[in-house]
């Protein structure tokens, strides 16, 4: 008795179930057949969120949510929708991670990678479909040299850029002798080749060329071998965890103080806390600091902090400069993704008013930018000159 | 080259073995006697290295943070042995290779969440913090020093345990006849809870011994996984005493290496493995 009621029962509610089911089908198609025209404009999104490189994913992500988000949460008037994939900074998933938002998601805009041997590899598929890909920090000099393509943007920079300028910078400050050391990978070849070009146009000489195994923080041999060549300054690539090592190794082999240490701006940029005290002195060369006083910088900085109750790092300001750069061109062209030519003529055209200083594309689409020296002061970046005014990387091999 | 230089590589090359054994250690001893691939070893040391960051940052005191955070990772071993390894022994190496590699992945999204992504550093405690000179311009950290004592103190504790207690005994009849031992009135499980917890507490105390001459950061299990393998590869699996040599002559290889070779200084460390293996097909002491 109890149960047939019971069941009776169930069958009503499920009737109902049904009813509300068939509703709800019926309201969606039809917004969906109204909205056609403003579908949301998809942002592929192929970054780390895992692994050593996880922070950067993250940092980039927010600055172009923040961006985004600050322009009312719509590109040219369109919803945005963010397919994030995790690139797990692994060069042999790039191509099919790409593939993937390309033909299965039908993104529109693809943002990737940090990590150069990915966006290698992503560098490929996207000359191959066209896609238009915007690089928010990967700096192979590849990307905007011989590989570049009216669809590829950079919004970052090129290891070429973020070592020369410290070429002409360390003669300057009276070092004629230098040793250097870097990872044995891509990015840190070019940064010594960039830093060695300058440096000996400027008549320095490079003692040695130190190269270590990536990923690799065993510095230890190699530490005791500058010590032994003595020379006047040591120039390193090194980034993240990497980097807090080295710096620290540095100081306890006895060399901080003794032989100065020079580097493109990564080896001290988001590790300033970890390296502590064994950091203070250190030059670098880089195309931001947190400590730039430009008003853009100060808003920027603020409302990152309002928005993820964290300190904002370079990697956030590529990203946000990555949302601006989407938001100005996608206003241009009135959200109309249809037409690619206008599209990548509004992107490559875009004058972004960046916490970095203002900067535009150049023809092989890197920034043409300001590369800043700083010193680390009190567990600080401080901007102590401006050795490149606008500089453009020279862009080898591109052709467009 | 002058023999101070040399002198100096030698004393790296030393340091680094040493370093070397004490995370291979825990793999070995897991890998030789209960048989299981230990893939989720570099997480744990990557465990040991999360915790003694943040212990240290709450409490101020490196000393107090190994110790609070050994006994959770004993605690770690003990769970992960009951609830997981357990039920695999019976299978073959596959499951086990598949069930550590899920552990990885559980394990670095947990640190992902609890600890975030950024990279940290762990100040050196004060006693050591100190360099010795060696030279004009270089000086030698004692906390290496200090590192390196403390690995040797290791390698021979466990090779006393081992080899000349009732308990290592025990340890040593359960990895060659467990059912023999069951028969013996030997608990087997318990033996074999215990060592997979000294293994886990192994492996997360060298992430600890280490975080302050490396720095904490997501991914770090990953990079001493590998070379703990290479270890245990050449010393023959299972054998402590072959880990302690090939931990040595890999320290030493990687150093000479860099400074003799430094174009293959990557390569040497896997040429080496594989002459040792070519003369002796299952390590040194297998």
């Amino acid at each position: 008795m109890n149960n047939s009621r019971f069941h009776t029962a169930l069958r009503r509610a499920c009737r109902s179930m049904r009813r509300a089911a068939i509703s709800l089908f019926a309201g969606l198609s039809l917004t969906v057949g109204l909205g056609h025209a403003a579908e949301p404009v998809k942002v592929g999104v192929l970054l780390p969120y895992t692994g050593t490189y996880a922070a950067l994913g993250e940092a980039i992500t927010n600055g172009m949510k923040l961006a985004v988000s600050q322009a009312g949460d719509k590109l040219g008037g369109r919803e945005v929708e963010y397919v994030i994939v995790d690139s797990e900074a692994n060069p042999s998933k790039a191509p099919a991670n790409m593939q993937k938002l390309i033909s299965g998601e039908h993104a529109d805009f693809i943002v990737g990678p940090v990590h150069s041997g990915v966006g290698m590899g992503m560098a490929k598929v996207a000359r191959d479909e066209g896609a238009i890909t915007i690089i928010p920090n990967a700096g192979f000099n590849a990307a905007t040299g011989p590989l570049c393509a009216p669809n590829i943007f950079r919004t970052s920079f090129t290891s070429w850029q973020t070592a020369y300028p410290m070429g002409a910078v360390a003669k300057e400050r009276g070092y004629d002798r230098v040793v250097t050391m870097t990872w044995d990978y891509g990015f840190g070849r070019e940064s010594v080749a960039a830093f060695k070009e300058a440096f000996s146009k400027a008549g320095g000489e490079i003692v040695k060329e130190i190269y270590v195994p990536f990923p690799n923080v065993e510095f230890q041999a190699q530490l005791t071998e500058i010590a032994n060549l003595k020379p006047d300054a040591v120039f390193v690539f090194f980034a993240g965890g990497g980097a807090v090592k080295f710096v620290k190794d540095y100081a306890a082999a006895g060399l901080h103080g003794k032989i100065p240490l020079l580097g493109s701006g990564f080896l001290t940029d988001g590790t300033l806390q970890a390296q502590g005290d064994t950091a203070e002195g250190i030059l670098t060369t880089l195309h931001y600091s947190t400590e730039l006083q430009n008003p853009a910088n100060l808003k920027f900085l603020k409302d990152y902090r309002a928005a993820f109750g964290k300190e904002a790092d370079i990697y956030a300001v590529q990203g946000y400069d990555t949302g601006r750069l989407l938001v100005q061109a996608m206003e241009e062209v009135g959200g109309n993704t249809e037409d690619r030519q206008a599209l990548i003529a509004a992107l490559a055209s875009q004058r972004i008013d960046s916490p970095r200083g203002e900067w535009a594309f150049s023809e092989a689409h890197n920034p043409v930018q300001n590369i800043y020296l700083r010193e680390v002061r009190n567990g600080r970046n401080v901007v102590v000159g401006t050795p490149a005014k606008g500089l453009a990387d020279p862009a080898r091999g591109c052709r467009m | 080259m002058d023999p101070a230089f040399l002198l100096i590589q030698v004393l790296n090359g030393v340091q680094y073995g040493l370093l070397l054994f004490l995370i291979a250690s825990g793999l070995t001893l897991i890998f030789g006697i209960m048989g299981v691939i230990n893939l989720a070893h570099g997480a744990l040391y990557m465990v040991g290295a999360y915790l003694a960051f943040w212990f240290t940052s709450r409490t101020g005191s490196f000393w107090l943070a190994i110790l609070l955070a050994l006994p959770l990772t004993v605690l770690l071993g003990l769970v992960i042995e009951r609830w997981f390894m357990r039920a695999l022994y019976k299978r073959n190496h596959l499951d086990q290779v598949l069930l550590t590699f899920g552990l990885i992945l559980v394990l670095n999204e947990c640190q992902s969440i609890l600890f975030g992504n950024d990279v940290h550093g762990v100040p050196v405690p004060a006693p050591f913090s100190g360099s010795i000179p060696l030279t004009d311009v270089l000086s030698y950290p004692v906390y290496r020093l200090f590192v390196s004592f403390v690995c040797a103190l290791i390698a021979v504790g466990m090779y006393f345990l081992i080899q000349h207690t009732r308990l290592g005994m025990v340890i040593r009849g359960g990895a060659s006849n467990r059912e023999m031992m069951a028969g013996m009135g030997i608990n087997v499980h318990t033996v074999f809870g215990l060592v997979f917890a000294a293994g886990t507490a192994l492996a997360a105390f060298a992430g600890m011994i280490s975080a302050p001459l490396s720095s904490v950061y997501p991914g770090i299990g990953d990079s001493v996984l590998i070379i703990s393998f290479v270890v245990v590869v050449i010393g023959g699996i299972g054998s402590i005493k072959g880990a302690f040599l090939g931990a040595l002559m890999v320290g030493l290889t990687a150093t000479f290496g860099t400074v003799f070779l430094p174009e293959l200084s990557g390569a040497v460390v896997y040429a080496l493995m594989a002459a040792v293996l070519l003369w002796r097909p299952r390590g040194l002491f297998a």
